[in-house]
């Protein structure tokens, strides 16, 4: 009903348009204003979709790393500060649990001709976001060292360590493995991502009760101990960054890193020769016989703001498609990996493709998983120092969890 | 003063806290009463470009109904206080009924986040202050005995911790203080330890943190004591001489007691600055081996996607508590000092 | 206190002289491998590899083919333009430091000359106003200001700036207040002046020691701010903190770390000239000889 109505406004409104002016994209009048992380590949998408500025079509554009902080108030304000936010798996769910982002099935039906069925986000059969690049942590090697200890590139942790011990009793690195495993959301997410390796779920089905403390987690946080064995011993202050700069000093030849940091690390600045040559991206590894890689799978995409008016809407979906458009890919393809058509893998994109390809999953879109995020975040790294037991980590998360899931009203 | 003369002397200053702190801070203890509603949990399905799974999600219109009667969310009254993730009442009672001896009662309550969050700022809070204090005492009243040539530059370069912003500054000394880093290799070298690491070890991250907030903070000390040693009147001093007093008795007698409104100031402020000590932890990302009580209520707003802010409201309001009684010994030299001042 | 004109044994001043160039170094070293290091690459200023990379840059010279490059400036000020949040600061920190210090000289020289219980607790509150962890009130800022059509713009943030240091200015001059001499201001109140007239022409001419060490506190604090500014101000607003952040990158995307670098030291030229203008001042009230006891 709802939505037949707003189709029928729409629609009058484009014809009306189409005899008064005729925007760049077709768009008849309305503001568009964009938050959105602040990062290349996105200031390519946001700066094609302000092509569309101009005849009556106003298009602002807030680039922050705030951003997280910004959408909620952001959106509830009524009319909302913003029509459209970039956004990913994980903070699509929160936004939606308050109700501040809008169904697209009549502006995807009349606007999204060009778009490819696996960028439609849906849940329970109501598109509310479209997808558009896609990002994973997955496996990076050095296959000149590899190969100096004769070790095959590794397809399950168990095989990582050993390959790890192989180099560390040749003598050639004491500490040939890192991952970013500063407490906090990168340690929470390594938690995840190997958790996810079991195959097992989070959660009681259908609850929001957590369940991590069983025989998964204890075999999730005896890889990870039994991985940080072979890691620098300052590996609780390891980021992105850290590990990035440790590996093009050359100091490590296994690593799990984001697939976007494989074009950093492979380009000629900051490493030398041996290195970025002989670095070699692969599918995240396997946990044991897990059914699926260690790994968690992301997108990045648009959803468009509740709290605007159907005009605003319409033109801010119009100008973020042609932001997504063919033309801005193939003009920015090597920026990161992009699920739009005309899209062309590179050789940094072939670990994240590796990685789907091997079935690993998206990282669960649960209103609760950022709440479970956060307690494994702060609460593994007395277990990883080895001043408390598996048990008591796992328990402790399970009680910060229940502490900050019944503020949100998720549990009683 | 007269009170309709102070009331107009005071006013916008007055209007300005009101305005944006009082009542935000009043709004912030509300919602520490609060929690939100329970949320209306469906099955449905998930589709993604990773594929198809039916997961829980929220049912937005379900909740929302909720949500209108009473906007302001589930009263919730100090359960929120006292939850594990803050004061933890009933595991420190459980804690304390199970432990057989003292060490293991306190093992189990530094597991507590808030716990051992509040460990580490009394001890940074303790162990930076007065060494704040009194060197920068010396170092203003070295400084001060500089031709006036030399002076300008000093104190601009004396300010330096204070001018390079956190950000940057405490990612640099990050770098430095590595194991490959110009400070960490020396000290390597100087301990003639190639395994040393001043990040891997919780003792040394702290005293690491600790020198890093005497650094930042002695500036701040410094530039006041130099302010106020300009305002020391000459003819007490000199007085002092005729009487005999030898330099340090002139200091002690003379300088001190007439720069103390500034260092009972100075010292409020680094107490309570020490206090909400949060920069140097995520710019050494030392959180493994430290965390305070603003690095708790950082984390609950900043540290993911979603933002706990009744969680973050009450850490505030502990927080304002823990300054409160910290500052009280201060505070009843202030009061005395107003009392002894003739109305 | 001119300690010149006294006798000063030569022991004494070899050791306040070594006291403050070893507080010099300490203070000063790691700005200055900053500023070496802004010449360089990145590999070369964070290098894992040889800190003694940093001193030589020897990935610099692979990288660009010579030993020094301007690249992080070049990155920060065209590319990026900085300058662009270099001219928010500046209006944010004028007009914060104008506006803080006109209320705190107010309401400290009010709080130190009155006697009534009121002030004090007064004082008290203002402490317990500052006790209040800045990133909890901003985050409360958000929703109204958003909805009041508020947030974005420098006035908000300069205003919620303001008010957020009141209490430390108030409590700073407050305590500058107090040693100015009680018998100054009311001697010419029994000459006939106002309250406010003895203020301006007493109270003023001596007080500007204390104003201008306030002042440079105030401005510290809005020029290094990051909490607010990063969340009050729309992109087109932003001032340089956040714009520095802006260069550092996030867990999944590399950042241009030498823009931040380049940009952290080229922001602090115009701060040395500030200071020194401003190091005249404080000393030129002092030889004035206005404060005597």
């Amino acid at each position: 009903m709802f939505q037949f109505k707003s189709m029928v406004a729409s629609a009058a409104i484009l014809i009306g348009s189409a005899t008064i002016s005729y925007a760049g994209c077709g768009i008849s009048g309305g503001n568009v204003s964009i938050l959105a992380n602040d990062f290349p590949a996105l200031h390519a998408v946001v700066s094609a979709a302000e092509a569309c500025a101009g005849d009556g079509v106003t298009i602002s554009k807030n680039h922050t790393k705030e951003h997280n902080s910004l959408q909620v108030p952001g959106l509830t304000a009524n009319p909302a500060e913003y029509s459209v936010v970039v956004l990913a798996n994980s903070s699509l769910v929160p936004l939606m649990g308050e109700g501040l982002v809008r169904p697209l099935d009549d502006l995807v039906a009349k606007h999204g001709g060009s778009l490819q069925k696996h960028q439609l986000v849906t849940i329970d059969g109501k598109i509310m976001a479209i997808a558009f690049m896609a990002n994973a942590q997955h496996l990076f090697y050095r296959s000149d060292i590899l190969a100096k200890v004769g070790v095959e590139a590794p397809t399950t942790y168990e095989e990582v360590l050993a390959a790890a011990k192989a180099i560390k009793s040749a003598g050639l690195m004491d500490h040939p493995f890192a991952f970013n495993t500063a407490p906090g959301w990168n340690l929470g997410e390594e938690f995840i991502n190997m958790y996810m390796g079991t195959g097992a779920d989070f959660f009681k089905p259908g609850t929001a009760e957590v369940s991590i403390n069983n025989e998964h987690g204890i075999a999730t946080l005896n890889m990870m101990k039994a991985l940080t064995e072979y890691s620098n011993p300052d590996f609780l202050t390891f980021n992105s960054d850290a590990t990035q700069a440790l590996w093009e000093a050359g100091d490590l030849a296994l690593a799990n890193f984001w697939g976007t940091r494989a074009g950093p690390i492979m380009d000629a600045e900051g490493s030398t020769e041996e290195v970025t040559s002989n670095t070699v991206v692969a599918s995240a590894p396997f946990l044991g016989d897990g059914p699926r890689p260690s790994s968690t799978l992301w997108w990045d995409g648009f959803s468009i703001a509740s709290n605007v008016s159907d005009a605003d809407a319409e033109a801010s979906f119009i100008a973020m498609m042609n932001g997504i458009s063919r033309e801005m890919v193939m003009a920015n393809n090597d920026l990161t990996v992009w699920l739009i058509d005309g899209y062309k893998p590179s050789a940094t994109s072939a670990g994240v493709t590796a990685t789907a390809a091997n079935g690993a999953a998206p990282y669960p879109m649960l209103p609760f998983m950022g709440t479970l995020h956060g307690a494994a975040g702060a609460e593994l790294s007395e277990f990883l120092q080895g001043s408390e037991s598996a048990e008591q980590a796992l328990a402790d998360i399970e009680a910060a969890y229940n502490a900050a899931a019944k503020e949100k009203g998720f549990l009683d | 003063m007269k009170h309709r003369t102070f009331i107009w002397f005071i006013l916008p200053s007055l209007a300005a806290m009101v305005l944006f702190i009082a009542l935000p801070i009043f709004s912030v203890f509300t919602q520490s009463l609060f929690v939100k509603h329970d949320k209306v949990l469906i099955e449905a399905e998930v589709c993604g470009p990773f594929g198809c799974k039916t997961e829980v999600s929220v049912d937005v219109a379900a909740t929302a109904e909720i949500q209108k009667e009473k906007p302001l969310g589930k009263f919730n009254g100090f359960n929120t206080y006292t939850n594990r993730n803050h004061l933890a009442v009933k595991e420190v009672r459980s804690a304390w009924s199970e432990a057989s001896s003292v060490a293991q009662f306190f093992g189990a309550l530094l597991n507590l986040p808030f716990y051992k969050a509040l460990l580490f700022t009394i001890t940074y809070t303790f162990c930076v202050t007065p060494f704040v204090i009194v060197l920068g005492l010396f170092i203003a009243i070295a400084v001060n005995s500089l031709p006036p040539l030399f002076k300008g530059p000093t104190i601009f370069m004396s300010l330096l911790p204070m001018i390079v912003t956190p950000l940057v500054g405490a990612l640099i000394l990050f770098w430095m203080t590595d194991a490959e880093g110009i400070i960490g290799s020396t000290l390597q070298r100087i301990f003639n330890d190639n395994e040393l690491s001043l990040k891997a070890s919780k003792t040394l991250t702290w005293i690491m943190l600790m020198v890093y907030g005497i650094w930042a903070s002695l500036p701040f000390s410094f530039i006041v004591f130099y302010a106020g040693l300009q305002t020391v009147p000459e003819d007490t001093l000199e007085a002092a001489m005729i009487d005999g007093a030898n330099r340090w008795e002139r200091i002690r007698y003379v300088v001190i007691p007439y720069i103390m409104p500034l260092v009972v100031f100075i010292t409020l402020i680094l107490l309570m600055d020490n206090f909400r000590v949060f920069e140097p932890i995520i710019g050494f990302s030392a959180q493994a081996n430290a965390t305070s009580l603003s690095w708790i209520i950082y984390n609950d707003l900043r540290g993911g996607e979603i933002q706990y802010f009744g969680s973050a409201s009450a850490t505030s309001m502990l927080t304002i508590i823990g300054v409160g009684l910290l500052l009280v010994p201060v505070l009843i030299r202030t009061w005395r000092d107003f009392n002894a001042k003739s109305v | 206190m001119n300690i010149k004109a006294q006798q000063r044994p030569a022991i004494l001043t070899l050791v306040l002289v070594l006291f403050v160039i070893v507080w010099l170094f300490i203070a000063v070293f790691p700005f200055l491998w900053t500023f070496w290091g802004s010449f360089k690459v990145e590999a070369d200023f964070f290098s894992k590899v040889d800190w003694k990379y940093a001193i030589f840059g020897v990935r610099t010279l692979v990288e660009t083919g010579s030993s020094f490059t301007g690249s992080g400036y070049e990155g920060a000020w065209v590319t990026h333009e900085f300058w662009r949040s270099v001219i928010n600061t500046s209006i944010v920190v004028v007009s914060v430091v104008v506006i803080s210090l006109t209320l705190g000289t107010l309401g400290g020289y009010a709080l130190a000359r009155s006697g009534y219980r009121y002030a004090f607790w007064l004082l008290m509150l203002a402490l317990i106003f500052r006790a209040m962890p800045h990133i909890t009130l901003v985050s409360g800022y958000l929703l109204p200001f958003f909805q009041w059509n508020l947030w974005g713009h420098l006035p908000t943030t300069i205003i919620v700036m303001v008010a957020i240091n009141q209490p430390f200015t108030l409590w700073m001059l407050h305590s500058f207040f107090l040693n100015i001499p009680k018998d100054m201001d009311e001697s010419a109140m029994v000459d006939g002046c106002t309250r406010f007239q003895a203020f301006r022409y007493v109270i003023i001419p001596v007080m500007w020691p204390g104003v201008i060490t306030t002042g440079l506190f105030s401005f510290l604090l809005a020029y290094n701010d990051f909490t607010v500014t990063a969340l009050l101000l729309s992109q087109e607003n932003q001032t340089m903190i956040p714009k520095i952040n802006s260069f550092l990158g996030s867990t999944q995307v590399k950042g241009n770390i030498m823009f931040a670098v380049s940009a952290v030291v080229s922001a602090t030229l115009p701060l040395f000239v500030l200071v020194m203008f401003f190091q005249r001042q404080i000393v030129s009230g002092l030889t004035a000889g206005a404060v005597k006891g």
